[in-house]
């Protein structure tokens, strides 16, 4: 029910439910109260302030998710609140949990300032001095020696938090978009910020932006198109519009109405936005350049927690909106997984630069994950969320080490110049190699636990061709995982190669947090399989 | 008492751990320690042996469950322990010559630097031999069978830095792998007959199973025992053991290792008792390796050599009694331990001349010494005695019972075999006379050392007579001792089963025959050894002495059975590895590469090409969608 098919008569008081709303309110209410700050703090009480907001924000966000979920919100008491826009259901606060966790450890990683060099005496963290000023011009000049900071990132980031929180849980259309963007356009401008090669940050941005812009635009028509088949935004009303029963034809749309043609149209439209923003083949072109240019704590944020939050509402919409035509969208997902799995895995081979490395690695893992959700059953859901989970964390990680391996002019993300590493600093090397080898999926890491599971989902169903592809993948990814670590352990350091800064604790512990995450959920996942096993139903 | 089992075990297997995890601060007392330890097991068994003599025969066995290592449904591996008359007979043999030569080698290893590490081997190789005999299902057994092995390779390549010790103990680890696979065979195959690793349903279900399968599991079992106690024809390892320490010989011929393969055999007899077949095997085996010790006990001048041909020749004696099933057992396990007594004695004595003679070993240059180490000369000669059967001394009793069994096996068998086992001890008694002639009677052949130092033999220091005077007096008594009222016969066999054999030789015939022929290898090693000078370098001899040098060829048939065709056959995979599969990887590998550089081209970096992309995906995604409908 929408409010506005309520023109004539009295207008109803919305319903809103606070309490199951709390954890996506939370963040969001944090990030308000953050542009305040910034607005009204003086600047030298700015960086402090965000950062215990934030950190506040997000544990008490967690424990709202964990109140929700042990209150039966998962299972038994699954409802869908905000006047049928949003779903409060077992995906929904599984995926809300991971995504604030992730955002948790990634505030450290923004808080980080042991990094770069001090300039003029003062602290600096990996953003840009002021995002305004031109790159290499006389007003950056005056902000740095000012000693701005860009603290506005730590709304920015809980504001774009707050939109993927929305999004997993979106269970209409409009909710979907409004997520969507939500998320997208902090992402855009933190990609911006970097302090280190503006120009190349910069033009990640705008590219982020235009492209995005562009699968936006492809997103909404197909709501419109949605909509005209349907006469409804809920995902639950078009299914049942899907399934034979259709409500009464809405008089302004009877021309359109259960016309296939725009279900077929607007279903696959609807589908490619989503595929844009989880980077899946041939969507996938943004990611390379953009992880490459955002400043690397954004992209871990951005690689682990829009990874998620995207999987999750294609999930939702796949499993809730369409399995009605199911037999339509089935064969070109197939082809969508298995030409990401392929390529990410193949064009990671020749790759130079570690950051460009893991962002083919995250198309690949795109794919694997799609032939999970490919699965179309409460074991593919559950195995999806797993992997989500497992996933995020090791990319997370491996991010964090990318940002402390530097030499003069920032972060060393030539692979070349990480030769030898393992012989200089082999605990962090070390470390490193534990990410590989999770996203590798070898055993004893959560790679391979999350992998197992959306491949055997997938293997119950009968979809044995992707899981042969899969594997495939998996072996010709393997190689360059593998190739990183020889790299690293096995050739002759450099001369003037990188030196590896030594973080505060921030940074460490949050490595640590990554590094026990993916041990934990390797060797013993069985009670995580089955806390996803649990979360495996959507609410309609 | 139950629990002491356990502690009879952890107490050696405790010392290993400390002073190998301790480091150096143990350096001053470990080997105190570790000999402590020994002597506490020896203490712990000698109480258990009390304790079982109290009870009746039928129940003195006792078990102990330690731990359920994996219980799942069809499935048991249990860590439990069984202590019967079999077990105990071993127990004690193990930690009284092994807590005898723990004290030797306090004397022996003094100046080592790697002593302690060589007192954590030696607690191990007890720990582990006490766990081997001591497990009452085949799958803990045969955790201790290979902790034998590791601790046997530790210890015979102990002295490392010599490239000839690395050698052997290589040797004689993948010598005794071959054998090590007959044993996990062995142990399959039982799993997949009785669904069990427990020797009491194995054993006493054995007859239920088919003569087929029995047979395959004698004969991998059968295997295992040739591996570990050297014979025929997994025997090649057993002399080259001989660079390591000298207490480790005394220790791996007497007390440990080499008799597992016997009691692997007559703790399984009930499996051999099934498969007549099987048992004729290990007849034969233990026939031929009885001769074939000896022979090349005969021949060697390396005082150790010598030696390390007699205990094959020995082991052969139990195999073979082994072999001929319950009127064998017994005497089987009597001559393991009156073995186990002399022979320990004559390796200490060995060790002892040797010490006395700046690591000498070739027996060409030694002579004389009997006026230099009185105490060695006696212990030793009391040993050699016992060895050749001298009347009423420990080897006569226990060889006379194991040549009277083999007349007993009846028909044209019995006699071969009677024949055989007289035959062996006449070379017995010529070769050790040989030995003791050559090392302490006639000339001085002495000559200097290495680094010019003469020679000058003198006693060993009371750690190491100590053990040797009293290991002389076991092997003296013991024979004595165990044949008395057959008290020896009685002890086993509520456990071991006995049975009369129906010989065509009387038993005091067979005592007469074997005296006479023992004098006779003594007189023929006097006429040729004892009557004229010995001279410094070997003659060239005749074909068989020169083959007998060689272990009767044992390496060059090795070499050209397993080792030429096994290098062709690996050169073979080596070539198609290269050329075949690494082409078809190297291949694939470039291919992948070649695609993956074409592919990347297509990231040029301008968004208006990547928005095409996505446009053309888009229009793909729903040309797709459209024409999945229409078919």
């Amino acid at each position: 029910m929408n409010s506005w098919t309520h023109a004539q008569g009295v207008l109803e008081t919305p319903q809103f439910e606070w309490v199951a709303l709390s954890p996506t309110l939370i963040v969001v209410g944090a990030a308000v109260i953050g542009v305040l700050v910034e607005a009204f703090a003086p600047r030298r009480h700015r960086y402090g302030t965000q950062v215990v907001l934030a950190v506040l924000a997000l544990a008490t966000a967690f424990a709202a998710v964990v109140g929700l979920a042990a209150d039966g919100h998962a299972s038994t008491q699954a409802q869908v609140a905000g006047m049928g826009a949003l779903a409060v259901d077992g995906p929904a606060l599984f995926l809300q949990g991971v995504l604030i966790l992730v955002g948790f450890v990634s505030v450290f990683l923004f808080a980080e300032r042991r990094l770069e060099p001090a300039e003029h005496g003062r602290a600096v963290d990996s953003f840009a001095a002021q995002a305004a000023a031109t790159p290499g011009g006389t007003a950056e000049k005056l902000a740095v020696k000012s000693g701005y900071t860009t603290t506005e990132i730590f709304p920015l980031m809980l504001f774009a938090l707050g939109g993927m929180l929305l999004f997993p849980a979106a269970n209409d259309l409009l909710m979907l978009f409004i997520a969507l963007e939500v998320l997208s356009l902090p992402l855009y401008l933190l990609c911006a910020l970097s302090r280190r090669r503006r120009l190349l940050s910069q033009e990640a941005a705008v590219k982020y932006f235009l492209l995005g812009a562009f699968a936006s635009a492809f997103l909404l028509f197909g709501i419109a198109l949605l909509y005209g088949y349907a006469g409804t935004l809920s995902y639950a009303g078009i299914a049942d519009v899907i399934s034979g029963a259709p409500p009464a034809v809405d008089p302004g749309l009877a021309a359109t109405m259960g016309n296939d043609a725009y279900l077929l149209i607007g279903g696959a439209l609807v589908v490619m936005g989503l595929l844009f923003k989880v980077g899946a083949v041939p969507f996938h072109m943004w990611t390379p350049d953009v992880y490459q240019g955002a400043p690397t704590p954004v992209t871990g944020f951005m690689a682990a927690a829009t990874k998620v939050a995207a999987f999750g509402a294609l999930l939702r919409l796949l499993y809730v909106t369409l399995p009605g035509m199911r037999w339509d969208w089935e064969p070109v997902l197939w082809g969508v997984a298995i030409a990401s799995m392929l390529a990410g895995a193949v064009i990671a081979i020749t790759q130079t630069d570690v950051k460009r490395l893991l962002a083919y690695s995250s198309i690949a893992h795109a794919g694997f994950i799609l032939a999970g959700v490919l699965a179309v059953s409460e074991d593919g859901v559950s195995s999806v969320l797993f992997y989500l989970a497992a996933y995020s964390f090791v990319t997370l990680g491996a991010f964090a080490v990318v940002t402390l391996v530097r030499d003069g002019e920032g972060e060393a993300t030539h692979l070349s110049k990480w030769a030898g590493l393992g012989r200089r600093s082999p605990l962090l090397a070390g470390v490193f190699a534990l990410f590989l080898l999770a996203f590798a999926g070898i055993p004893l890491t959560s790679g391979f636990a999350g992998k197992f599971a959306v491949f055997s989902a997938a293997a119950d169903a009968g979809a044995m061709g992707l899981v042969i592809v899969g594997v495939i993948a998996s072996a010709i990814a393997a190689f360059f995982y593998v190739r990183v670590i020889v790299l690293m352990f096995f050739s002759e350091p450099q001369e003037d190669g990188p030196s590896v800064v030594v973080p505060s604790p921030m940074t460490t512990s949050m490595l640590g947090v990554a590094a026990a995450v993916t041990i934990v959920l390797g060797v013993a996942p069985q009670y995580f399989l089955d806390l996803a096993g649990q979360a495996g139903v959507f609410v309609r | 008492m139950e629990s002491l089992i356990g502690l009879l075990v952890a107490a050696p297997l405790l010392g290993a751990a400390l002073l190998l995890v301790g480091g150096r601060r143990l350096d001053r007392f470990g080997h105190w320690l570790a000999t402590g330890l020994a002597a506490l097991s020896f203490t712990l068994a000698a109480v258990l042996f009390v304790d079982m003599l109290g009870r009746d025969g039928g129940d003195r066995a006792l078990s102990q469950h330690l731990y359920s290592w994996v219980p799942v449904n069809g499935f048991q591996a249990d860590i439990a322990f069984q202590l019967d008359q079999l077990s105990m007979t071993f127990v004690l043999l193990i930690t009284s010559v092994g807590t005898l030569i723990h004290l030797y080698s306090v004397g022996y290893m003094e100046h080592d630097v790697r002593r302690r590490r060589f007192f954590a081997y030696l607690n191990l190789f007890l720990a582990a031999m006490l766990i081997l005999v001591l497990a009452d299902n085949y799958l803990l057994l045969y955790v201790g069978w290979e902790g034998v092995g590791l601790a046997s390779f530790l210890l015979i390549g102990f002295w490392q830095h010599k490239p000839s010790a690395a050698t052997a103990a290589k040797k004689a680890f993948v010598v005794n792998r071959v054998g090590d696979v007959g044993l996990a065979i062995a142990i399959f195959l039982m799993f997949s007959t009785f669904g069990t690793f427990a020797f009491s349903p194995v054993l006493s279900d054995a007859e239920q199973a088919s003569e087929g399968t029995l047979t395959a599991i004698g004969l991998m079992l059968l295997l295992a025992a040739c591996g570990k106690s050297a014979q025929v024809p997994l025997q090649s390892w057993l002399g080259d053991a001989m660079e390591g320490p000298t207490p480790v010989s005394a220790l791996i011929h007497a007390a440990t290792m080499v008799t597992a393969g016997v009691y692997l055999v007559v703790r399984s007899g009930a499996i051999f008792d099934g498969a007549p077949a099987a048992q004729t095997v290990v007849v034969v085996v233990g026939a031929v390796t009885l001769l074939f010790g000896a022979i090349v006990g005969c021949a060697k001048d390396d005082i150790k050599k010598a030696l390390a041909g007699s205990t094959m020749s020995q082991i052969g004696y139990m195999m073979l009694a082994a072999g001929l099933g319950p009127i064998g057992y017994v005497f089987a396990i009597m001559h393991l331990v009156t073995h186990g007594f002399f022979k320990a004695g004559l390796f200490l004595g060995a060790g002892s001349v040797m010490h006395g003679m700046n690591d000498e070993v070739d027996m060409r240059r030694y002579g004389g010494l009997r006026k230099y180490m009185p105490v060695t000369f006696v212990t030793m000669g009391l040993g050699y005695l016992a060895i050749i059967g001298f009347p009423y001394l420990s080897g006569f009793f226990s060889k006379d019972e194991i040549i009277y069994a083999a007349f007993g096996k009846g028909g044209t068998e019995g006699w071969i075999l009677g024949g055989v086992t007289l035959l062996g001890a006449a070379l017995t008694a010529y070769y050790m006379t040989r030995i003791m002639l050559m090392t302490f009677f006639g000339e001085k052949r002495w000559v200097k050392d290495a680094e010019g130092k003469d020679p000058h033999p003198h006693e060993s220091p009371l750690s190491m007579t100590v053990p040797m005077i009293v290991l002389a007096v076991g092997s003296v008594g013991a024979g004595f001792v165990f044949n008395l009222n057959h008290s020896f016969v009685d002890w086993l066999s509520p456990v071991v089963a006995t049975a009369d054999g129906n010989s065509p030789v009387s038993h005091g015939m067979v005592s007469v025959l074997a005296t006479v022929l023992m004098l006779v290898g003594v007189g023929a090693a006097w006429f040729q050894y004892g009557r004229r000078p010995i001279p410094e370098v070997a003659p060239t001899g005749v074909w068989i002495t020169r083959a007998a040098r060689r272990d009767l060829l044992q390496d060059d048939f090795n070499h050209a059975a397993f080792v030429t065709p096994g290098s062709y056959l690996t050169r073979g995979l080596v070539y198609v590895d290269h050329k075949l599969v690494d082409g078809v990887v190297n291949g694939t590998a470039a291919g992948f590469g070649g695609l993956s550089g074409r592919l990347r081209k297509v990231q040029n970096g301008f968004a208006r090409s990547y928005a095409a992309s996505m446009f053309g995906g888009a229009a793909i995604l729903i040309a797709v969608t459209l024409l999945m409908r229409a078919v």
